[in-house]
């Protein structure tokens, strides 16, 4: 059970951010736009090696969207970066009509996603934003687990034609996949395989999981894990034949469990293969200020709430 | 090259096709197709000439347009189709099941000359900047249009264009106001007014022209002397005086023709003020 070790714990920003200025060296079609957070958003070293591809729009999302959308005109291939919240309810409209009805080639990259953004508060902590974006015709939704993977998916949009949300966070989490991944959109990754549950997990509890696991593990619990970085679409081949080896599934994800990753795997459990399910989610409250790890626990996002979840969910489990 | 007596024999023709297609389905936004339709036609007839066999939706090196207040697509149809973009019959599809001419524009099943889907007002300006920024990182040196709606200023997103066109010298863009002075709800000064227009874009730092909006000579005139303003640093935009319901005595200057289409009385009147002059599609 030691197949994954920290190599460091580092923010999943800073994975946007070295991949972005990659990219801008790779193809001169790449261009960035950023509302006033660029060093937030790590996007720095990309304005400063490629200025005349660096759009400072100022604290002005709406405007950012629509000239990404229009960038794409001429074959730009826009990133468009800011805080998970500003990135879609700010400007959910401008998002539906001129980059997912338009089906422009903009990538939307929002930072700072779920309650571990901590002390700016609810104002700042998007736990909408999956929901929000999944439910757009033609957007990809991809939410990835740490630093390397962060870099491996940023490289990926860049490849992929269409829009697409890629959401990351702020704080410096463990980062335990490989350098040079692969990183295949829609392509979900088997992390430990096991056969009494699957945790699907998402983002900043990917980790998480794979500690429950560990602790599972101790009382002779198979828990098999699930790195879902894409939420949409949704692996449904693989996370159905994992459901129908072990029998009962705890999603866990830092966002609202209406709309998440969660919702997802239920509405596809239910209409092909429904067993016992927990959701290891926010329960339909706004955040609050705090260190982020003292709101994983608060708000029943941390270790112990998989470890319980999966307790639940195996009682469920019919004999 | 067309004279303006040529120009205005299409917009005729071009008013009928827009009466006709919202009488046609019993919905659509008559009042304000009618009153741009003179700009859209001397856009696409006299200033842009696109090629409209070699639609491409880079439209690299050829003036592009934006159409921000989308409401208006029965105008901006018949002038595509009138130009060539597509069949004249497709005109008889508008806001039909399974139509590309869909009630507000879609690039969904590639209508030829669309490239952005408007109706949601507000975001046409921010499009069209993106463009003609792309444009620039192209080194293609021709022009971005757009058209909106005088209504629509009122949506913040603009306010947001503007300060950014200007600060960034975004100069291959020329911008037009349909400012009819109307909307749905009524006179625009009444519902909320944009106040003193020209003293607003002036101090947000664009380069500011007026226009009658119905009068082909002018709008050639002054699209001409806007054209002469591009590359200097400043976006251009041009304050376009029209009247809703141009064209059509009853419906002329009066908001409630701003959405709502003509019963078969009245439009049979509309049309026998409308020369048919180049063929009913």
């Amino acid at each position: 059970m030691n197949k994954f070790t920290n190599l460091g714990s580092k923010d999943t920003r800073s994975g946007f951010g070295e991949a972005l200025v990659e990219l801008g060296r790779e193809d001169e079609n790449i261009v960035a736009l950023c509302a006033d957070l660029t060093g937030s958003l790590k996007m720095n070293d990309f304005a400063r090696e490629f200025p005349e591809r660096f759009f400072e729009v100022g604290i002005a999302e709406a405007n950012m969207i629509g000239l990404a959308a229009g960038m794409t005109i001429g074959g730009k291939i826009p990133f468009t970066g800011t805080f998970a919240n500003f990135s879609t309810a700010r400007v959910y409209d401008q998002i539906r009509q001129s980059v997912a009805y338009s089906q422009k080639n903009v990538k939307i990259c929002a930072s700072h996603a779920g309650v571990t953004l901590g002390e700016d508060g609810a104002t700042h902590q998007s736990l909408e934003d999956i929901g929000m974006m999944k439910m757009l015709p033609y957007m990809t939704v991809i939410n990835p687990c740490d630093f390397n993977q962060t870099r491996a998916a940023t490289l990926a949009v860049a490849k992929h034609v269409g829009p697409v949300y890629l959401r990351f966070g702020r704080p410096k989490v463990p980062n335990f996949t490989p350098t040079d991944q692969e990183f295949v959109i829609g392509k979900s990754l088997m992390l430990e395989e096991g056969r009494d549950v699957t945790i699907f997990a998402t983002g900043h509890l990917v980790w998480k999981a794979l500690e429950a696991c560990k602790i599972l593990a101790e009382d002779g619990i198979q828990a098999e894990v699930i790195n879902i970085h894409t939420i949409k679409p949704l692996d449904d081949e693989a996370v159905l034949a994992s459901v129908k080896k072990t029998g009962c599934v705890v999603s866990a994800e830092e966002h609202m469990r209406n709309g998440g990753l969660g919702d997802s795997i239920a509405q596809l459990l239910v209409r092909h293969h429904p067993v016992p399910m927990e959701m290891v989610a926010v329960d339909d409250k706004f955040g609050e200020s705090g260190k982020p790890e003292e709101l994983l626990a608060k708000y029943g996002l941390d270790t112990p709430d998989i470890v319980d979840a999966v307790r639940q969910v195996i009682s469920r489990k019919g004999n | 090259m067309l004279s303006t007596s040529d120009l205005t024999t299409i917009a005729s023709q071009v008013r009928r096709d827009i009466i006709r297609m919202v009488h046609g389905v019993a919905s659509g936004h008559p009042g304000g197709s009618l009153g741009a339709t003179d700009y859209l036609v001397a856009l696409y007839f006299a200033i842009m000439r696109p090629d409209p066999n070699k639609f491409t939706m880079d439209g690299t090196d050829e003036d592009i347009f934006f159409l921000s207040n989308g409401h208006i697509s029965p105008a901006w149809y018949s002038v595509l189709a009138r130009y060539g973009y597509f069949k004249l019959a497709e005109l008889g599809t508008f806001r039909m099941l399974d139509s590309r001419l869909q009630g507000h524009p879609s690039v969904l099943d590639e209508t030829p000359g669309v490239r952005m889907a408007s109706g949601s007002l507000g975001q046409g300006l921010s499009v069209a900047l993106g463009a003609a920024i792309s444009k620039k990182l192209n080194g293609d040196s021709h022009t971005v249009y757009c058209l909106l709606g005088d209504g629509e200023l009122q949506e913040g997103q603009n306010w947001e264009a503007l300060m950014y066109g200007a600060a960034k010298g975004v100069d291959n863009i020329i911008a037009a106001i349909d400012y009819n002075q109307k909307q749905i709800d009524g006179p625009l000064d009444e519902v909320l007014s944009l106040g003193d227009l020209k003293a607003k874009f002036e101090s947000f730092g664009w380069e500011v022209l007026e226009m009658n909006g119905n009068d082909m000579a002018e709008i050639l005139n002054q699209m001409t002397a806007a054209k002469q303003q591009l590359n200097k640093g400043k976006p251009v935009i041009i304050i376009m005086h029209t009247k809703m319901g141009f064209g059509v005595d009853f419906m002329y200057d009066n908001h409630a023709w701003h959405g709502v289409p003509p019963n078969d009385e009245e439009a049979e009147r509309a049309l026998s003020q409308l020369t048919e002059t180049m063929g009913d599609y």
